[in-house]
């Protein structure tokens, strides 16, 4: 089976686009497993957060997929297309990837970035 | 940027936030620092299991007796000192877990305990409803918030320890997010970065595992212990995909339904490994290592379930037992799809933990003044092979210990920090440049296979030979100076910095591994079965420029150091 993974990518101050990737995939694989595929076959430079892969307990994985909010890890990959936008409430990081630690666990705890 | 503290904390695990609270509590300002987010990035919050303590809450038990199984199960090698404090001291830290509001599962009024494998009696408390990491991980934040003195600082990954005059004064980190360089001195660091299961194909790791606090200590200069110590769990979870549960979840039910193992031929093939080990427990067919063996050789023989492991079969469990026993973990598993009543499940022997480490004393110092480690980083308390539920007491108890001795520590000493010291590395990360690189996160798929192939479970000299000529020269591919994209949170950079550990890693188990000419515990060499009396030695390594000095010393017992 394959999906096609539409993904935001680019830093903030920059123009964004959006890339389109396609993948072989099995029932059952995750959105998570699919940018892990991504990152291997096409390109390694595609920025986005996780820890756990399996236990779904980190929690660094969300993300906006075909518009809602959801983790990459449980989402099951589909046939056909999907829509991968970073968090849209979170300042921007780059590609995926979004600022979502507490303020006060971070290393500029006032400033977005 | 440049920060100073007394204390400075890497990985914020269990350990690691134990340790930052016990430092807190002893007047130490300190720097909590994870790669990942604080609390998340490890396996602490990703355990859904038990926790081993003898807190003789509903049988009546002593730390010696959990101590007596801890040491068996290290089947010699232990350093009693660490084992014994990890049993003595575990009651009262799972206690103020339990003030914390933890929420150990409790039972007329007891907290509950059950019967894990190893044990010789129940001493194992959870959360239900396998709930166990994410609420300790969530009651140590909760901690660390209402604590002063504690900064904490995730996307800040620690690439090298800073020494000077041989003592560490601080260390030299990437803020992923920024891409900032970031110097951090401090009077103590200690090393809570958690094990190395990342260096398997097949393994139950987050994606910060990849054993980056031995390569840590490694390249400070201290000594690491008992390396060529992976635990395997025979039957992780291979296929159909399951998310949101751990994958090691299938042996308790096994256990309890006797679930069956079966090969790609649909025969069950346990009795044809049982008759060569006398170990059989009568409720397992199987021990857990003649498990992962029996498995691994059906696959070998090309008998293999489709994924690559063999069939566990619950199907001929009654639904309504089936449903009695699982819980609400069948409803898990009917959101990934699976019916157990109807459908077979892979499993296959994944790295699960490691037992080696950093070479710590009582003080969790390490072999270098000023560097301490704590948690699954150090090796000792273990030995050859790990109690179930032991993990993450000694989290608590050694990384508690840490805190304790860093702090004070840093309370009675200067700042030892120059710029200078950091130089090296602040040169090599400031060399980062945007080039062309094969995709190293493929080379780290290519290494996992490597590790899985030939420094897996079963081991010889010929594999393992072969995995060190490859180790070398990957390394040698890697080169000195990272690539970058030149942008914030750069998958080029981490990719390059977690191979030049895990190659480095890789290193510090194959040596050691090919060096122990028997099989005892976890490490199990098919050239050289049987446990060898005259191997009851700890075999201890330090960095000699790209290779690797080993030595070999008697097990340390509690006696001669009490
Ligand atoms: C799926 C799973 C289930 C388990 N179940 C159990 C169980 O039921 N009972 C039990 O006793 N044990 C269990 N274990 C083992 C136990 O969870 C671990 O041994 C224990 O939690 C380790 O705690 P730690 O604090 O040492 O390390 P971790 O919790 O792994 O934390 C290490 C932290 O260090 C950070 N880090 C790593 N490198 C760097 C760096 N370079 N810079 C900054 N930060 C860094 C990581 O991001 C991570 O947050 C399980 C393990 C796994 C993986
Ligand atoms: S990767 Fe950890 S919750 Fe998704």
């Amino acid at each position: 089976m394959k999906a096609k993974l539409q993904i935001q990518r680019g830093e903030p101050g920059a123009p964004l686009h959006v890339e389109a990737f396609e993948i072989d995939f099995e029932a059952g694989q995750s959105v998570l497993d699919g940018l892990r595929a991504v990152r291997q076959s096409a390109d390694p430079t595609l920025a986005f957060r996780y820890a756990c892969i399996n236990a779904n307990a980190c929690k660094e994985c969300m993300m906006l997929i075909d518009g809602k909010v959801d983790y990459a890890c449980t989402v099951k990959l589909k046939e056909g297309e999907t829509v991968l936008k970073p968090l849209p409430k979170k300042a921007l990081v780059r590609d995926l990837v979004t600022e979502i630690a507490p303020p006060d666990e971070r290393l500029f705890p006032t400033n977005a970035k | 940027m440049h920060l100073e503290t007394d204390v400075l904390v890497i990985g914020a695990g269990g350990a690691g936030m134990y340790a930052a609270l016990e430092a807190a509590r002893a007047g130490a300002q300190v720097i909590l620092a994870d790669r990942s987010l604080i609390g998340r990035g490890g396996a602490t919050v990703m355990a859904q299991m038990t926790v081993a303590a003898a807190l003789g809450e509903q049988t009546p038990d002593s730390w010696e007796f959990h101590l007596a199984d801890t040491l068996a199960a290290g089947r010699g090698l232990c350093d009693e000192r660490l084992s014994a404090m990890l049993c003595r001291e575990g009651p009262a830290r799972i206690r103020e877990m339990d003030a914390w509001k933890v929420g150990w599962a409790r039972h007329d009024g007891h907290i509950t305990q059950i019967h894990a494998p190893g044990h010789d009696r129940a001493r194992c408390v959870y959360v239900d409803v396998l709930s166990t990491g994410p609420a300790v991980s969530r009651t140590l934040r909760t901690q660390l918030n209402l604590a002063s003195g504690i900064r904490r600082i995730g996307d800040l990954a620690i690439v090298d320890i800073v020494l000077r005059d041989g003592q560490a004064c601080g260390a030299v980190a990437v803020h992923l997010s920024t891409g900032q360089i970031v110097t951090l001195a401090a009077k103590s660091v200690v090393i809570a970065t958690g094990g190395l299961t990342r260096l398997y194909r097949r393994n139950s790791a987050s994606f910060n595992m990849g054993g980056d606090g031995y390569a840590l200590a490694l390249r400070a200069g201290a000594q690491l212990i008992d390396m060529e110590f992976v635990q395997f769990f025979p039957i992780g979870h291979l296929a159909p995909r399951l998310v949101g549960m751990d994958p090691i979840m299938w042996d308790p039910f096994r256990y309890k339904l006797g679930g069956k193992l079966l090969n790609g031929e649909m025969r069950e093939f346990e009795d044809d490994y049982a008759s060569a080990d006398a170990r059989n427990d009568g409720t397992y067919v199987l021990t857990r290592d003649r498990a992962t063996y029996a498995i691994s050789k059906e696959v070998e023989a090309g008998r293999g379930s489709p994924a690559g492991g063999a069939y566990l079969s619950f199907q001929h469990v009654p639904e309504s037992e089936l449903r009695r026993s699982f819980g609400p973990v069948i409803d898990k598993l009917a959101a990934n799809g699976i019916d157990l009543t109807r459908q077979l499940v892979e499993v296959a022997p994944i790295a699960h933990y490691h037992m080696g480490g950093i070479r710590v004393d009582e003080d969790m110092l390490s072999t270098i003044p000023g560097l301490y480690a704590c948690g699954e980083a150090i090796g000792g308390a273990n030995g050859a092979n790990r109690l179930s539920g032991n993990a993450i007491t000694e989290a608590f108890v050694f990384g508690a210990r840490a805190g304790q001795t860093a702090a004070a520590h840093a309370l009675a000493n200067a700042s030892h920090w120059s710029d200078e010291a950091a130089a090296t590395t602040v040169g090599m990360l400031r060399a980062a440049d945007k080039r062309d690189t094969p995709n190293l996160s493929v080379a780290v798929t290519d290494l996992q296979a490597l590790m899985a192939d030939k420094v897996g479970p079963f081991r010889t000299d010929e594999k393992l030979r072969e995995a060190l000529v490859e180790i070398d020269r990957m390394s040698s591919e890697l080169g000195a100076t990272p690539p970058s994209t030149g942008e914030s949170f750069d998958p080029l950079l981490i990719d390059w910095l977690d191979l030049r550990n895990m190659l480095q890693v890789a290193k510090a188990v194959a040596t050691p591994a090919l060096a122990r000419t028997e099989s005892r515990g976890a490490h199990q060499r098919e050239d050289h079965p049987g446990l060898e009396e005259a191997w009851t030695l700890n075999q201890i390594i330090t960095l000699d420029g790209a290779d690797i000095a080993l030595e070999r010393s008697a097990p340390l017992s509690q006696k001669a150091h009490a």
